[in-house]
């Protein structure tokens, strides 16, 4: 199967071509903010961390904003910081991929003069950017993400079973897919473990699923009236067993053959079904997943969730009739037959494997066309 | 549509309805798995997407959907009893 994308240096393909304006901290949010006024089409990523984060918290903001700067959806990136270290640190990361990348700091310059430097740059780069063009690439080629969110019952009944269709052709085409949504496993974590292709990866996924329930454990916080959600309630769903269970609906039956940590790429060459140890909250789970490399993401909802990404086109499939009605604007793939029965699950799943091909094409989503670009860095504990 | 259920799997306690179900309604479920039927009289209204019981538990059971234990009863069931966090936990946390 083809799809119409961008080919970049490092040979993989994206299927939309930002120019990123890329801060390493929230001092520097404004000076991108500017450019992206100054310099119209870039895509300033405003976020609000970045300054006195140490260990294993520095190590993942960093490994979220070079993999988001390396995303096959990025044609080039402006970083800008408050420090050069860092600004080096994190444009140097971006550059391995072979991408045009600038970087600029502000500490001796000023705001305005860093808005002039930056700006100059991201014209250049924005005209880069415009002489690029879609070329046929193979389906296999994508990176795909899936995370569901305001779950109810019908995402397990209709929508999550057409994500699985799909999830288990774009695998069989040789693509690579990611799901995650650790605690969100909860009740079915045995299932995932069973479809681990080897020992190596069972060992791997249990050691990530105890890191999460262990660290929510150690809290002494219940995490009942949080899992499930209240919308999550409102829908139908009980207890966190029944929530898993749907969710775990749209990761297909295919096995899956690596465990990644936060934002973490595969190794060069590998495909397939993998796990990516996340939250389950949205914004953050699809930050990471595309800083992982994904390109397009599908999201099926119950209630009616509105979460986009600035970056990763993010697909929205809701089984529920009134989601679909009330919140047309939000929902791609309305795939409420199913419950009716005037809906074949082959059917649902051809249609939304259709759609996917479209987008990456360079349709946009529904997210795409309200704005929605969230954006959110994970935290795994306070700053210095 | 004459079914107002449906249940993932034959051997399921539970169905998901997938329209607005009155209370004192006789209501036909379909299940998924071999498209065999069963119908139960609704002891509440039971909300699209909310669950109605097809067997009877007693309080402290397992509750089964999806073939795969969602949690525990709080309180006994019958067939047509609705089922939500008032009478289902979990058994996780």
């Amino acid at each position: 199967m083809v799809v119409q994308g961008y080919r970049r240096e490092n040979g993989k393909v994206g299927i939309r071509n930002h120019v990123l304006l890329l801060p390493v901290d929230d001092l520097s949010n404004a000076v991108c903010e500017t450019v992206a006024k100054q310099v119209p089409g870039t895509l300033a990523l405003p976020h609000a961390y970045g300054r006195l984060q140490y260990g294993e918290d520095l190590d993942l903001h960093f490994r979220t904003l070079i993999g988001t700067g390396r995303n096959a959806n990025v044609a080039a990136a402006v970083v800008v910081g408050i420090e050069p270290n860092w600004t080096a640190r994190l444009a140097d990361g971006i550059a391995e991929s072979g991408k045009p990348v600038e970087g600029f700091s502000i500490e001796g310059h000023g705001d305005l003069e860093t808005v002039r430097r930056a700006s100059r740059a991201a014209q250049k780069l924005m005209q880069h950017a415009s002489e690029l063009r879609r070329e046929p690439a193979e389906l296999s080629e994508l990176t795909v993400s899936i995370k569901c969110g305001e779950s109810d019952t019908t995402t397990g009944l209709a929508s999550c079973p057409t994500v699985g269709w799909v999830v288990d052709r774009l695998v069989d085409e040789g693509a690579t897919v990611f799901f995650g949504e650790t605690p969100e496993l909860t009740g079915g974590e045995h299932l995932i473990a069973n479809r681990c292709i080897d020992e190596t990866v069972r060992r791997e996924f249990t050691a990530m699923f105890d890191r999460y329930t262990n660290q929510i454990e150690s809290t002494g916080a219940d995490l009942l009236g949080s899992q499930p959600t209240q919308g999550n309630i409102a829908g139908g769903l009980s207890t966190i067993e029944e929530k898993a269970l749907g969710n775990i609906e749209k990761t297909g039956t295919k096995p899956v053959v690596g465990v990644l940590d936060r934002a973490e790429a595969p190794a060069n060459g590998t495909t397939g079904l993998y796990f990516m140890d996340s939250s389950s909250a949205a914004a953050e789970h699809i930050t990471l997943m595309c800083a992982g490399g994904a390109v397009l993401h599908m999201f099926p909802t119950g209630q009616g969730n509105v979460i986009g990404n600035p970056v990763e086109p993010v697909l929205k499939i809701t089984g529920n009739p009134k989601t679909a009605a009330t919140m047309s604007e939000h929902i791609d793939h309305d795939v409420s037959g199913l419950l009716s029965r005037e809906l074949s699950l082959d059917q649902a799943g051809e249609q939304l494997l259709e759609l996917c091909i479209r987008t990456a094409d360079g349709r946009l989503t529904c997210a795409e066309t309200l704005g929605h670009r969230e954006f959110v860095l994970t935290r795994l504990y306070p700053s210095a | 549509m004459t079914h107002k259920f449906l249940i993932h799997h034959r051997g399921d306690h539970v169905g998901v309805a997938v329209v607005d179900i009155e209370s004192g309604e006789r209501v036909q479920g379909v299940f998924m798995d071999d498209d065999s039927t069963v119908e139960v009289e609704a002891k509440a209204a039971v909300p699209l997407g909310h669950k109605i019981a097809i067997a009877a538990l007693d309080s402290g059971a397992e509750v089964i959907k999806y073939g795969i234990p969602i949690g525990k009863t709080t309180a006994p069931f019958e067939p047509g009893t609705y089922v939500h966090t008032h009478n289902l936990r979990s058994a996780r946390w």
